[in-house]
């Protein structure tokens, strides 16, 4: 970390941002900070302006309005002075097949005036038995790791993972999610676009959800939109003529299931396994649900923008 | 890292990695060397007149000639079906998300593609030599040759850069290649020697572009013609129009 920016913690910093294309806008007045450090997970459907986004940061595309810092740089201005400090993996990306990869590594490191030492990155990503390895003969998983030792090969201080595991198997996606773990341990800040929730819940430390070109909701991944703060539901099934109680409030869902929703669980199933005891009757299929962030995202980028839902 | 360092590292990179390729390696390097052995092997022992009162060995001709299409293909047809994957493949847009220069980069590609089409025409003009004896040129001669050889080499590189932007992706890059430089092979003297009575119209539209002039000026080269600074002329106003359509239309990103 040089020290010309050491005062401030915003990395990225975004306002007003807007871009078009044609008639149509991608970006409709974007802002956003990220701090210095941080996973931040940008999420999204196709199409909401997650690359846009991302590839205005980068300086691939200029912007129409806003305001843009990245490391403190205006990247419509000063993108060679940019280039130097950031890393970039690219959604399609490819690399000279018939290289090895310490070949492919050293190639790039080439470019920046204060490289990381290769065996170093090597060692990072987990590609250092496959160091003379040409790049034709790597798996999927290893490609997309070397993909981020190429971005790392200029020692950059934010790195940019744009749809890092988009097309990967389960095994091929943990092997990438690691590395991109430990780039934290090593202080790097990322800005990593995804639309798979458990890979925005498993690395970020904070992510925002776009949609038509808007960011619609920013936090982490526990509190994203007031999840935790949002009514868990109670779900179980009776025996046919058992009706439960009026005051637990549960209602019929099909017919002899009942879904009740609380925002004090403890309290009302204490109540509800109460009642079941006395009765007695048996409280098929119990289960308590939270709302997954895959339900706030649905429920965010489907148009229907709603507060929790608190009395 | 200074620009002459990134610059010799990057020509080293890229030749490792032509060699390496199998594509690459046989369709650019042996190729032309092959069509040499064939054509004199098939054609080499009969004479040909050149001009009516200039006749040389077929073997000389065919030296000559196949010393110009090993540059034309060493430098349009390679940089043009290589770019055409890279940009394809994202190597194009990684590359532009890094701080070398620009000028860099392109230059590599350029002195990479003028450095293979030197080695083949050395080689073909010792394949003549060895086996059929055809005159190298010396002296002065040589001097103009070698401007000849260099000019049409940059010029076809820059034509390679120019073509990738009507190269909608690389799968068609081939195609587009050949579609436009086999015919303007065959009515340059390339392949078929232009005899006294080829049809003119064919000669003009040959005149028109860059291959027939670069073919006599090499051919100036080895047969002992007379050398003609125009040919050198139209291939660099060739190059240089190819440069400023690269400069204005050239595509870092997968065309779409």
């Amino acid at each position: 970390m040089s020290t010309m920016d050491s005062d401030y913690t915003s990395v990225i910093s975004v306002r007003g941002l807007k871009k078009m294309y044609g008639d149509n806008a991608a970006l409709r007045g974007v802002d956003l900070a990220i701090r210095r450090g941080e996973i931040f997970a940008l999420l999204g459907p196709n199409g909401a302006g997650k690359t846009t986004f991302v590839e205005i940061l980068e300086g691939f595309r200029r912007r129409d309005a806003g305001d843009v810092s990245v490391l403190g740089i205006d990247p419509d201005r000063q993108s060679m002075a940019l280039k130097t400090r950031i890393g970039i993996v690219l959604q399609s990306t490819g690399v000279d097949r018939y290289l090895s990869v310490a070949e492919t590594v050293s190639m790039y490191s080439s470019y920046y005036p204060h490289p990381r030492p290769v065996d170093e990155i090597l060692g990072l990503v987990g590609l250092v038995a496959k160091r003379n390895e040409r790049v034709l003969r790597l798996s999927g998983g290893q490609q997309r790791r070397l993909d981020v030792a190429i971005a790392l090969a200029g020692d950059p201080d934010l790195l940019f993972l744009d749809e890092p595991t988009t097309g990967f198997d389960p095994s091929a996606r943990r092997e990438v999610w690691e590395v991109i773990k430990n780039l934290k341990t090593l202080g790097k800040t990322v800005l990593l676009t995804t639309h798979f929730m458990d890979e925005a819940q498993y690395l970020a430390d904070r992510l925002a959800i776009i949609a038509d070109g808007v960011i619609v909701a920013e936090g982490d991944p526990e509190t994203l939109a007031g999840r935790d703060k949002m009514r868990a539901s109670v779900r179980f099934t009776l025996p046919t003529g058992i009706v439960p109680p009026e005051q637990l409030g549960a209602r019929t869902t099909t017919a002899n299931a009942y879904e009740m929703k609380t925002l004090h669980v403890t309290t009302d199933v204490f109540e509800l396994t109460a009642w079941a005891r006395s009765v007695p009757v048996d409280l098929e299929d119990l289960r308590i649900d939270r709302p997954t962030l895959e339900d706030v995202y649905l429920e965010l980028t489907s148009g229907v923008v709603s507060a929790p839902s608190e009395e | 890292m200074n620009s002459a360092t990134i610059l010799q590292n990057q020509i080293r990179y890229i030749n490792k990695a032509f060699w390496r390729n199998p594509a690459s390696a046989f369709f650019t390097f042996a190729f032309p060397l092959m069509f040499l052995v064939i054509f004199t092997s098939l054609l080499g022992h009969s004479k040909i007149a050149i001009s009516p009162n200039h006749v040389v060995d077929i073997s000389t001709y065919y030296v000559a000639a196949m010393a110009a299409y090993a540059v034309v293909s060493a430098c349009y047809n390679n940089i043009a079906i290589g770019l055409a994957i890279q940009r394809d493949s994202g190597v194009l847009k990684r590359t532009r998300g890094t701080p070398i220069p620009t000028a860099i980069y392109i230059s590599s590609r350029l002195l990479h593609a003028v450095f293979v089409s030197v080695i083949l025409v050395a080689i073909t003009a010792a394949y003549g030599r060895l086996f059929y004896h055809a005159s190298i040129p010396t002296g002065s001669t040589l001097l103009k040759f070698l401007v000849m050889l260099v000019v049409g080499a940059l010029a076809f590189c820059a034509l390679g850069f120019a073509i990738t932007v009507v190269i909608p992706n690389a799968d068609a890059a081939p195609a587009v290649v050949n579609a436009s430089i086999l015919p303007l092979l065959f009515v340059s003297g390339i392949f078929i020697p232009l005899s006294s009575n080829a049809p003119s119209w064919l000669i003009w539209i040959a005149k028109i572009f860059p291959v027939y002039h670069f073919a006599w000026g090499m051919k100036a080269g080895f047969l002992g013609a007379p050398f003609d600074w125009m040919h050198v002329v139209v291939v660099a106003a060739w190059g240089l129009g190819a440069l400023v359509v690269s400069f204005r239309f050239f595509s870092w990103e997968p065309r779409r």
